[in-house]
């Protein structure tokens, strides 16, 4: 399964071996890690939500969008769920393909997509035991129209 | 139907899913959750500003005029903060 929601952390060189193993037709593997932030010392826990089902509908229907737009030879979504810690991984991203450019493109597009149409919800929790629900952000949203529609 | 609700809206409601059934003339999410402020409190609080919730129905995305006719599952949660 490329597209997979899990608690578990994952190994990002077992996740590149696993799309480039036994084959030789792929140039290029951009992956992108997204990790909690905690740049100010203010979140000591973060636990993301998801709706099971649509959110995994959504990730392959992401992943078929990119794969219409890019020659793409693999692609990997894996997006963490439940409580984490600073620094911990949330969501991977793998793009393999022939040359750079349709790789490190869709790896973006894979992003930026994903902000804003995956059903996951951030809580961050701070050390004085406050708790407030992240909101969206309009540059994400900014960020996935620069694609524009299909 | 049941109805789900995530992040904030299942914390202010206290409740992740529940099933409901609701009259005939709740045509739409608009209209659902008419009437269910209509039956609690806390679903007042909880749709305080309805610009800030989005609805799937059926697991597909929806907006708050479309038809509920058929729908098993009606989902509310606010704008997806992921990745």
């Amino acid at each position: 399964m490329s597209v997979r929601v899990q608690t578990d952390d994952f190994d990002i060189n077992a996740e590149i071996a696993a799309l480039t193993n036994g084959r030789a037709d792929i140039g290029a593997v951009v992956t992108f890690t997204g990790l909690v932030r905690d740049a100010e010392g203010s979140v000591s826990e973060m636990t993301l939500e998801h709706y099971p089902g649509m959110t995994e509908a959504a990730l392959t229907e992401i992943e078929a969008e990119a794969r219409a737009r890019w020659p793409l030879q693999g692609v990997t979504i894996i997006h963490r769920v439940g409580p984490l810690a600073p620094a911990d991984q949330i969501v991977l991203v793998i793009a393999a393909s022939r040359h750079r450019q349709a790789a490190f493109e869709a790896a973006a597009f894979l992003m930026d997509y994903l902000k804003t149409r995956a059903a996951f919800w951030k809580k961050e929790a701070s050390p004085d035991g406050d708790a407030s629900w992240v909101d969206a952000r309009e540059s994400d949203e900014a960020a996935a129209e620069r694609w524009g529609r299909t | 139907m049941q109805v789900l609700y995530f992040a904030w809206l299942r914390e202010r409601i206290g409740k992740g899913s529940e099933t409901v059934d609701p009259p005939a003339d709740v045509a739409t999410p608009a209209a659902l959750i008419d009437w269910l402020k209509s039956r609690e409190e806390r679903y007042v609080a909880a749709f305080q500003d309805v610009s800030a919730v989005k609805v799937a129905i059926d697991q597909k995305q929806a907006d708050m005029t479309t038809s509920l006719a058929g729908a098993r599952e009606v989902a509310f949660f606010p704008p997806v903060t992921g990745g």
